[in-house]
């Protein structure tokens, strides 16, 4: 047991240290708030410098972009770079997820050519597995593949793709085969964003932002050299996206327990510290022991990770955690503030309006990359072991299995 | 970073985990309460033989010498299993106290005893309701009451907390076969690890006179004995999980395994995610235990607080996926709820520890 740095860790973090200090932004001298396409040129920039530096996918092998170091100096950077006012998670689904499909199924010559633009942002990534009628049942996507001669036809719809309106490529799962059981008939693909055939329309979220999209397959004609594994294969190679999804998120998602420490430390109600308050003091206690549980699990899970193991189930605990408690923080840290809590204008509100910006937009972190039901199953039946619930769709061939309303 | 538990300190556990399983099935454990034996003596003696008591006492003074993650992991398998033996009386507080606070000299005349199993001891510092201390040495002779000791009845010395005649706080070493003591026990919620009052009547005491002050050792003590506890609630808790995950296997309602409802799963996910945060939290608070880092202070109240928390949802919501039958005398599943219970007493219960929480958190 030992939490410390080892030599050479603690001489990166130094080198990386110093770096940092040089060419990013601290979080005093962050500007107000950006509007969309401004603040993804902004992280094309940041990743391009970390790319030029040698620092960008520290844990992928050199000849595909990255530093060839482990999984542990991936997070000695993400917790210096945390420091800073940089947007180094922005392309995390494109790298995290899409990456490992890359690494895993494509050609030499592929991951030659697509994973080093991949890895400095030049290009971007986006992930085409959710569909209207097949998000939390995602092996109930409809949209169809069709072999013609070396080609792939696909047609159908995605939705909630996560960066599409400014992606290069992404990764999509198809039905190939709908008269054998769901999961043995998908497959998955490549394909280029900007070809004939694909039409991408933004969503509007709730929270005022359009990060997320639906993409529309017209007769969108690819080659075969595109198919990532087996025609058929399509389930396990997205589980095994999956689970690289666990490791890229592990310990940069955020829980919101920094910025509500900092909120008891500064602010001061009617003369009062509000550190004083009984109140808070019991809810600071309760949020601090998760954050640091969840910070411990992540330091654990590493562990395993760098003795060979891969990232377990249990890793679904840190998004599970995670993800509703950094909504309660800013829930709470708004009821401690008072009308002034009503305002966005990050010019006014405390922590450039982080609390009101992270109210309206963690309910969307509880749903992506499964939402917390799933969540709960997956613990239950990966990690506990429990018995599936009866399925309505058990034997059946994909084209029998009941559907429901299958229109939004 | 190695953020984990070496192969020989796995290999301790596992061989630790097989031998309690033999030796302290739950009906060893319900022979200590419903009997009238306070402790179970030939498991103690195996837990001697093996050397536990010793793990964390230097050579010098007959110990093992070995650190606290050898000790962490037993903890956890104490835990698991329940043990009615004064492993907590005598190794997490009497040993601690008198490593935290008693002299050289001391360590050089009480630790071997406590090493070999010679003698078992415990700490008296509870007098009743509030952390007021009564009790008075004048003379080098203690008066007074204590109550809720744990193990009071049966181990052999105490370390007392104890004002002298000017009101400074002081700790002392008490022989408690003296005359001078007398003992009752005490009804109490855990029985498995009872409690008993101590009345002192001029009691011949020893100070302990190490450098440090009472009250920072007493701090050390519990910042200590705080991280060894939360590896017994870890035990705990994965052992009411294990039991609520076979019985709702097993039964059936409405023509399917009750573990099927999804709010049964969701329930054993919850006590699943408890625990993993409690344990991870119990291994920072080891490792900062282990590195005598500077960090132990909050490391160990996060470890309480969230082992307190894990191990009072596992333990009533075993309870409740038990049905009727988790509400028996014959199911175990009360057994950890008293537990869990007593394990939150020790040391002050969740509100202090939160409040200790943030304090440090405050001032870090
Ligand atoms: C901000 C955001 C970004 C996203 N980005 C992407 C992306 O880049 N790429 C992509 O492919 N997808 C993306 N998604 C989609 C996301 O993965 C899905 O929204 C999610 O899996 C839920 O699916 P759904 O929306 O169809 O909800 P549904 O599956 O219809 O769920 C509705 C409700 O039913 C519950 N439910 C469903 N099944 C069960 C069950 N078995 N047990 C218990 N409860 C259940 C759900 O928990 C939920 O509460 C994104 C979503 C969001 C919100």
């Amino acid at each position: 047991m030992d939490f410390k740095d080892s030599a050479e860790q603690s001489a990166f973090r130094a080198e990386i240290r110093d770096w940092l200090s040089k060419n990013a932004t601290p979080k005093s001298a962050a500007g107000g708030r950006k509007d969309q396409s401004e603040a993804y040129q902004d992280a094309k920039i940041w990743y391009k410098k970390v790319a030029d530096a040698g620092y960008a996918c520290l844990n992928w092998p050199k000849q595909y972009g990255g530093a060839g170091l482990s999984d542990i100096h991936k997070v000695i950077w993400s917790q210096e770079v945390a420091n800073y006012a940089e947007p180094d998670g922005y392309f995390v689904i494109g790298i995290g997820n899409c990456g490992p499909a890359i690494m895993h199924f494509a050609t030499e010559e592929q991951k030659k050519t697509l994973l080093p633009p991949m890895a400095s942002a030049e290009t971007v990534w986006c992930q085409m597995f959710s569909e209207p009628s097949a998000g939390s049942d995602v092996a109930g996507l409809r949209t169809s593949a069709v072999a013609d001669g070396d080609n792939w036809i696909i047609n159908g719809q995605k939705i909630w793709t996560s960066g599409a309106q400014h992606s290069d490529y992404g990764v999509i799962l198809c039905r190939t085969d709908p008269t054998i059981s769901k999961y043995r008939g998908m497959t998955m693909f490549f394909i280029d964003m900007n070809q004939a055939g694909v039409e991408v329309k933004p969503i509007k979220q709730m929270d005022g932002g359009a990060h997320f999209n639906e993409v529309f397959f017209n007769n969108a004609v690819i080659p075969d050299a595109y198919r990532l594994g087996e025609v058929g294969g399509g389930w396990g190679a997205a589980l095994l996206v999956l689970m690289n999804e666990r490791l890229a998120i592990a310990g940069v998602q955020p829980d919101g327990f920094p910025e509500f420490l900092k909120l008891v430390k500064t602010l001061h109600i009617d003369g009062e510290p509000i550190s004083a308050n009984p109140a808070v003091r019991e809810h600071l206690a309760e949020w601090y022991y998760k954050h640091a549980g969840i910070k411990a699990s992540t330091n654990r899970m590493l562990t395993a990770v760098a003795k060979g193991g891969m990232p377990g189930a249990e890793a679904a605990l840190g998004k599970l955690v995670g993800a509703v408690m950094n909504q309660d923080i800013a829930n709470y840290a708004i009821q401690l503030m008072g009308d002034a809590a009503a305002i966005c204008d990050p010019a006014f509100a405390e922590q450039q309006a982080h609390f009101q910006k992270t109210v309206l937009f963690s309910p969307g972190i509880r749903l992506a990359g499964g939402t917390d039901e799933v969540m709960r199953n997956v613990i239950a039946e990966q990690v506990l072991g429990l018995p599936q619930e009866p399925r309505a769709d058990k034997g059946l061939a994909f084209n029998e299995i009941p559907s429901g309303n299958q229109s939004r | 970073m190695n953020f984990d538990f070496s192969e020989d300190q796995k290999n301790i556990q596992e061989q630790a985990r097989s031998m309690l399983a033999k030796e302290c099935s739950s009906a060893s454990v319900r022979h200590i309460i419903d009997g009238d034996q306070y402790f179970d003596a030939a498991l103690w003696q195996q837990v001697v033989a093996l050397g536990w008591p010793a793990i964390t006492i230097a050579e010098k003074h007959g110990g093992l010498g070995l650190s606290y993650l050898e000790l962490c992991v037993i903890a956890t398998e104490l835990g698991r299993s329940l043990a009615p033996i004064p492993f907590i009386a005598s190794v997490y507080l009497g040993t601690e106290l008198i490593k935290a606070a008693a002299s050289p000299a001391q360590q050089q005349e009480w630790l071997p005893a406590l090493a070999s199993g010679d003698i078992i001891s415990t700490v008296a510092i509870s007098e009743g309701k509030t952390n007021h201390v009564d009790c008075l040495v004048s003379d080098n002779q203690l008066s007074g009451r204590k109550s809720a000791v744990l193990h009071g009845m049966i181990a052999n010395t105490a370390i007392v907390s104890a004002k002298n005649e000017n009101g400074e706080l002081g700790l002392y070493f008490a022989e408690l076969s003296d005359s001078s003591v007398s003992r009752a026990p005490q009804d109490s919620l855990d029985p498995s690890l009872p409690r008993a009052e101590l009345i002192f009547d001029k009691t011949p005491v020893i100070q302990l006179a190490g450098q440090t002050p009472a009250a920072s050792a007493l701090h050390t003590l519990f910042d200590r004995a705080a991280v060894l506890l939360a590896f017994e609630q870890v035990g705990g808790c994965e052992a009411v999980i294990d039991m609520a995950k076979a019985y709702t296997t097993d039964r059936y309602a409405f023509g399917r395994q009750v573990a099927s409802f999804q709010a049964i799963k969701h329930k054993l996910a919850d006590m699943f995610v408890a625990k993993e945060l409690a344990k991870s939290n119990a291994y920072y608070g080891a490792w900062a235990l282990a590195a005598d880092a500077p960090e132990l202070p909050l490391a160990a109240a996060t470890a309480r607080v969230s082992a307190i928390d894990a191990y009072y949802l596992c333990s009533k919501e075993n309870i409740q996926a038990h049905g009727g039958m988790g509400f028996t005398w014959e199911f175990d599943c009360h057994l950890y709820y008293r537990r869990a219970q007593n394990l939150s007493t020790l040391l002050g219960g969740n509100p202090y520890w939160k409040g200790l929480l943030v304090d440090r958190l405050l001032a870090a």
